[in-house]
């Protein structure tokens, strides 16, 4: 069996808005997942980032390209029935609305408890409201959030059960959308121990989508950058923090906001003109495994 | 009076299956025109529900139980619905976390804006109406405003959605902005941007605004002064600067070093132990006792009041009484930057 968890091959998604009008959501947008990777997806907002991780899914069937998921083209409607249990006991998603994807009419007990429900999973604790608790726990919330109604907790605590939710079902692959915006940043922190704790232990795949940089250079081992549908740059994280090349993944860098006051508001951030953006070309390595979004002939 | 809002000793209780949630407990400060004041909490503390609370916009099952709001020097803390109907817009405005809720699909963003003019000045002629959403349009930063505006929101980018509820927030010319997490869906160059147009307005226009954030390098940008919320009670109020530079609340403390730029290459971030508590039987003594490594033997059976340090600055913890040890705190400590 390959490395290869998740290969992505010239995604593209288009949404009709109206009669005449489309909208190249995602286009021809290629990357690759290895096991046990920790890949980051950043960008401008509406780059098509959701879009990306909502195909992964099968959520949305793409307009072109495949996704292959440990060699399975999961796009492909015969060979996606084929695998349909294990691929949705696998790849589990936290929302970036987290408000809207929780069933109002639940509580969170059974909230949490659904899929292994769904799945006929024996849950390690016994019996499912014990594993609720237990899941729970782990995203810093008690046992007296459990008879409680998704209108009855603030943003940052139904978000936290939508993690809880995902992590239950020990996902293979693990499609994190915006998962710790609305969470101050000490949970912020208890979470994304928690994703790295998952990813060592148990082996978790993570596809980490978020705005905070400085997250998102903490937790991932390589990053992808979007802009107005297109990948334009990846490279492993380090590399790609210290040695922005697209003019676009440079822009964003500098207004990383710095939590220092005077520093901050003193700062100079650069600009990026949409104007000069170059849709065409394509991804050209730079340096070891880093990848810039060229004309061909620019070499 | 020099204040655009004052809060006294404001305390909302929600009623619940489980039991009364205590979710906003004795808080009391004053906004003035102008500034920016962040607010920034634990996850659950009471920030939204405070500043729904001051808007008269809470569920059902919530209630003010003490206390006093004063806008412009008027008592509204017992404003009816009907009351408020007539500041909402004028006075104080809203702008909500996710863009695309506030905004209805189905009506290009020009006229929306205009829905939001002609609420407060319903005779307004038709064309001084159109100027006025051009000129809102202008002042937010969408450029070629008389083409965009037949547009409908899938048509913008998220950070021109934002904007465009901003515009509608200031269609009246509010003396006063809640923003409860305005920035935390879009991406860093249009936070940035957004940031530097609230900073513009307040300089513009002087309204006051209250920004609800999570995200301390947003705050660090926006924010004039900062108030640190924890299970329902503000426990430090202060400028940016001493906030950041000189935080005495061993809860301050504890965000900022958390913060992944005092982490980096660190195999874990640094947490703070344990939950808050619930709401519904807050612990008689500090709230935060429980989980600060600082605690006193007093800290468990009584709450510590509000010490002052500067002008400007107060914190309640009981490290700041007279009689407590000396500590060096973990963080900041550069009084006077
Ligand atoms: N269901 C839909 N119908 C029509 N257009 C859509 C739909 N979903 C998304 N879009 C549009 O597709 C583009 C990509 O959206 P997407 O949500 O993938 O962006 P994103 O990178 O996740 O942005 P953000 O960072 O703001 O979450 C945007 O222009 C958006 O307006
Ligand atoms: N309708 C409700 N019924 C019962 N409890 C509620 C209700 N709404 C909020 N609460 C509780 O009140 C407390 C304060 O909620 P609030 O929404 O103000 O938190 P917040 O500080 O805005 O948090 P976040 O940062 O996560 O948005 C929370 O503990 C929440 O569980
Ligand atoms: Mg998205
Ligand atoms: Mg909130």
């Amino acid at each position: 069996m390959s490395d290869i968890l998740l290969d992505v091959q010239h995604l593209s998604h288009v949404f009709k808005l109206s009669k005449h009008l489309r909208l190249n959501a995602v286009d021809d947008v290629s990357f690759q997942m290895k096991k046990g990777e920790i890949f980051g997806l950043v960008g401008e907002s509406g780059s098509g980032k959701s879009t990306v991780a909502r195909c992964i899914m099968n959520i949305y069937q793409p307009t072109a390209g495949k996704i292959l998921y440990n060699d399975i083209n999961v796009c492909d409607r015969r060979e996606f029935q084929k695998h349909h249990k294990m691929l949705e006991e696998r790849r589990q998603i936290i929302f970036q609305d987290s408000t809207s994807s929780l069933n109002q009419r639940m509580k969170v007990a059974d909230i949490i408890a659904e899929p292994m429900h769904i799945h006929r999973i024996k849950p390690p604790r016994g019996r499912l409201r014990a594993e609720a608790e237990f899941q729970l726990s782990y995203v810093g919330l008690d046992a007296s959030y459990l008879d409680k109604y998704p209108a009855e907790l603030s943003g940052g605590q139904r978000q936290r059960v939508a993690i809880a939710r995902a992590l239950s079902m020990e996902p293979e692959l693990l499609v994190a959308d915006e998962p710790i915006a609305s969470l101050d940043v000490s949970i912020q922190a208890q979470i994304i121990n928690l994703f790295k704790h998952c990813n060592k232990e148990h082996g978790f795949s993570i596809l980490f989508i978020a705005h905070d940089l400085s997250m998102v250079e903490y937790l991932c081992d390589r990053v992808g950058v979007m802009y107005h549908g297109k990948l334009v740059e990846v490279a492993p994280t380090a590399e790609l923090f210290s040695n922005p090349q697209h003019p676009y993944t440079q822009a964003l860098l500098s207004a990383i906001p710095i939590p220092d006051p005077i520093v901050e508001r003193n700062r100079k951030r650069m600009d990026f003109d949409e104007m000069t953006f170059e849709r065409e070309g394509a991804l050209t390595e730079v340096a070891p495994d880093h990848f810039v979004l060229r004309k061909e002939d620019r070499q | 009076m020099d204040e655009l809002l004052k809060i006294e000793h404001l305390s909302v209780g929600i009623t619940s299956t489980a039991g009364k949630v205590q979710a906003v407990r004795d808080v009391s400060f004053k906004l003035h025109p102008g500034e920016v004041l962040a607010i920034v909490g634990e996850s659950g503390c009471g920030k939204s529900i405070l500043c729904k609370s001051i808007m008269k916009l809470l569920p059902k099952s919530a209630k003010i139980e003490g206390g006093k709001i004063y806008a412009n020097g008027v008592d509204i803390t017992d404003y009816s619905d009907k009351d408020m109907q007539k500041l909402r817009g004028k006075l104080f405005s809203f702008v909500f976390q996710d863009p695309m809720t506030a905004l209805n699909p189905t009506i290009p963003i020009g006229k929306q804006i205009a829905e939001a003019i002609l609420i407060h000045e319903p005779k307004l002629p038709k064309e001084e109406v159109y100027n006025r959403v051009i000129a809102l349009m202008e002042l937010v930063g969408i450029r070629q405003p008389h083409e965009r505006y037949k547009l409908y929101p899938y048509n913008f980018s998220g950070g021109m959605r934002q904007r465009s509820v901003m515009a509608i927030a200031l269609a009246a010319n509010p003396k006063i902005l809640l923003a409860d997490e305005p920035t935390t869906a879009l991406d860093v160059t249009i936070q940035a941007q957004i940031l530097d147009l609230l900073k513009e307005i307040q300089v513009k226009l002087g309204t006051a605004t209250i920004l609800v954030s999570h995200d301390l390098g947003v705050v660090a940008r926006a924010a004039d002064r900062v108030a640190i919320m924890y299970a329902g009670k503000i426990v430090e109020i202060g400028t940016a600067e001493e906030i950041y530079y000189d935080p005495r609340h061993p809860y301050t403390w504890g965000l900022m070093q958390s913060l992944p730029a005092l982490n980096k290459g660190k195999a874990e971030l640094k947490t703070i132990p344990g939950m808050p508590p619930t709401l519904i039987d807050p612990p008689v003594g500090d709230a935060f006792a429980c989980r600060n490594e600082y605690a006193l033997e007093i800290d468990y059976h009584e709450q510590p009041p509000m010490f002052q340090i500067s002008d400007t600055h107060f914190a309640a913890t009981w490290l700041l009484d007279p009689r407590a040890p000396k500590i060096t705190p973990p963080i900041g400590g550069k009084a006077n930057v």
